[in-house]
């Protein structure tokens, strides 16, 4: 039963997909794909704890051996991942019945659904296998759909974010494909265990390295490092809610995770340290988390600003990564799961705005908080969570951040990471003055808080912030089982 | 001269990866983009079909009275590749319609005026 599941977390919802496309309008597409991805969280639950107590799950596809056949490789890193991306299609889902019947024109509806089924396959797919070329091919199921479900935001601007992120996700993934040619050229098998085994033995090659950059460069577009977020904020922006909430809490975090499986599953553990990644790691960590949060902090619109909000949690996850340190790579990926928590709340409670007033700029949501005591609340710990204020999950990441610099004695990023907070502290205390301390306006003492199905969803991800601020047996145990099988514990 | 002649497919997938990505950034059409992009994915299918000659070999078709094939592997990879390549394209078009229909211009810069004249 365990190796079946890696399977089936993949299969599920890319079957249920076609089939949710051709079911009639009405809540049926909505009721199927609820049922589905809360299948697949409990799949996941159930692989991550089939892989703690029984060790590494591989899967052969159609029964051919690995190298020759694509395999599914399970452990705790991918396990981890796979339980974030189900976990939060499962907690979207309640959340989109209410949401999507507003924005998305009703004759679309079923191909919503399924687009979005479409994007948890690729999701899922890119965590559950271990053949490189496998990744890219789920990379694009993901992206495409993402592309689709971006281009029905309700304005105009959301055509031309899907279009400016297709041209640059495609290229993103052209550059992976190139890097995974080269590196097939020199070693003639694209198995990522195989590869670890064989790579040690051609790195001196030119194509290998220059494949390697070229991998890097390709995720680093897809994960959205700064100075490659462009289309990172309009996309965010223009989505429709639940599309934000989905893909902000769950595409980045998925492409992390591919960066540090091809850093330290695929090439070996020393190999990036003796290259310039790890300092381009550093760099580019820092000044996404200053120059996009200085950014933030001049939005106007309440999505783009946690949008540029995101780009800056980005940096601090790979800068976690370039500490290059077994305690930096546990910081970045409790970072990866508080962040994807930290930030599903803070959207599905903006989302919950617009439900009500139909946009979020600065200027129309003065005084709603008020209004909407409820989701006003779940903002706020959000807020705190995601300035890393002690008894939230943000706190945790920022911890341990902080303490893997320490340990490298890397002064500046210490200062770079407290810097950072206090600019969240900025850019989060002025949507909260907007929407508590400015007087209401006119149109605003109509607005009445809003529904429960959006409500129950939001305060589900506000207590996770707050139950994984002092519970980190979960979080920190599994992060830092993975981070010892990266190879983080022996440098 | 050997290394050029003996490489030229390879030069060819440099030359064509080099004007795709060029016109991709360079054009301010959505369409000429677009194009672009496909000139940059075509180079990627000749670099794995390069990679995957044998010297000597023949087709990977079994037949009697041949040793040597060439590597079937990256062919196979590229279809999957040239698929996904078709989708992207299917999908880039379809956006630069709807786009049309809303703006009326397919131009970047015209897209970009209306959006911030409002």
């Amino acid at each position: 039963m365990g190796n079946n599941i890696s399977l089936l977390l993949v299969v599920i919802p890319l079957i249920a997909a076609p089939i949710v496309a051709v079911l009639p309008r009405g809540r049926l597409p909505w009721a199927v794909a609820l049922l589905v991805t809360s299948l697949c969280a409990l799949l996941a639950g159930m692989q991550l704890w089939a892989v703690l107590h029984g060790g590494v799950i591989s899967y052969e596809l159609g029964g051919w051996a690995p190298p020759w056949g694509i395999e599914y490789r399970i452990d705790a890193v991918n396990a981890f991942v796979a339980l974030i991306v189900a976990a939060i299609a499962a907690i979207t889902l309640p959340y989109a019945l209410l949401s999507v019947e507003q924005e998305i024109p009703e004759e679309k509806i079923p191909l919503f659904y399924s687009a979005l089924l479409l994007c948890l396959t690729g999701l899922l797919g890119i965590t559950q296998t271990g053949d490189i070329f496998n990744v890219f091919v789920f990379l694009e199921i993901s992206s495409l759909s993402s592309y689709a479900l971006i281009s029905l935001g309700r304005k105009r601007q959301a055509l031309t974010a899907a279009y400016q992120y297709l041209i640059m996700g495609t290229i993103g993934a052209t550059f992976f494909l190139i890097g995974v040619g080269l590196i097939y050229s020199q070693t003639g098998t694209l198995n990522m265990q195989d590869l670890s085994t064989i790579l040690p033995e051609v790195l001196h090659l030119k194509t290998v390295n220059t494949g390697f950059a070229f991998i890097m460069i390709g995720i680093a577009l897809k994960l959205a490092l700064f100075p490659l977020h462009l289309w990172l904020p309009n996309a965010y922006t223009y989505a429709p809610s639940v599309v934000t909430v989905f893909l902000a809490a769950t595409a980045t975090k998925v492409a992390v995770y591919v960066m540090l499986r091809i850093l330290f599953t695929v090439f070996p553990y020393g190999f990036a340290l003796a290259t310039p990644v790890e300092e381009l790691f550093m760099v580019a960590g820092i000044a996404s988390i200053i120059i996009a949060s200085v950014y933030a902090i001049y939005q106007e619109d309440v999505k783009k600003l946690l949008a540029y909000s995101s780009v800056a949690q980005i940096g601090y996850m790979v800068l976690g990564i370039g500490l290059a340190s077994a305690t930096g790579i546990t910081a970045a990926l409790i970072h990866l799961f508080n962040h994807a928590l930290m930030k599903g709340a803070l959207f599905m409670a903006v989302g919950a705005i617009i439900y009500r007033i139909g946009a979020c700029r600065m200027d129309q949501i003065h005084g709603l908080g008020r209004a909407m005591p409820w989701t006003f609340a779940a903002i706020v710990i959000g807020g705190l969570s995601l300035i890393g204020v002690p008894g939230t999950a943000g706190f945790i990441s920022k911890w341990y951040l902080v303490t893997a610099a320490l340990e490298q004695g890397a002064w500046i990023s210490v200062v770079v990471i407290l810097f950072g907070s206090l600019l969240a502290v900025v850019y989060m205390g002025k949507l909260i003055e907007a929407l508590y301390f400015r007087p209401i306006t006119d149109s605003g003492k109509e607005v009445t808080e809003a529904p429960i199905l959006l409500l129950v969803p939001t305060w589900l991800l506000v207590f996770a912030n707050i139950y994984f601020g002092l519970d980190t047996e979960l979080t920190v145990g599994v992060a830092e089982k993975a981070a010892a099988i990266l190879g983080g514990g022996n440098p | 001269m050997d290394f050029l002649i003996g490489h030229y497919n390879y030069w060819v997938v440099i030359f064509l990866m080099m004007v795709g990505l060029y016109t991709v950034i360079s054009r301010g059409n959505l369409i000429k983009k677009v194009i672009g992009l496909n000139i940059f994915q075509v180079s990627v299918f000749f670099l794995y079909i390069s990679i995957g000659t044998v010297a000597g070999g023949a087709a990977p078709i079994f037949a009697e009275g041949i040793k040597v094939y060439s590597n079937p592997l990256p062919h196979v990879l590229i279809l999957t590749a040239i698929v996904v390549g078709v989708a992207t394209t299917a999908l880039a078009l379809a956006l630069v319609v709807r786009i049309n229909e809303a703006y009326d211009s397919i131009e970047e810069d015209e897209i970009h005026e209306l959006d911030h004249s409002l």
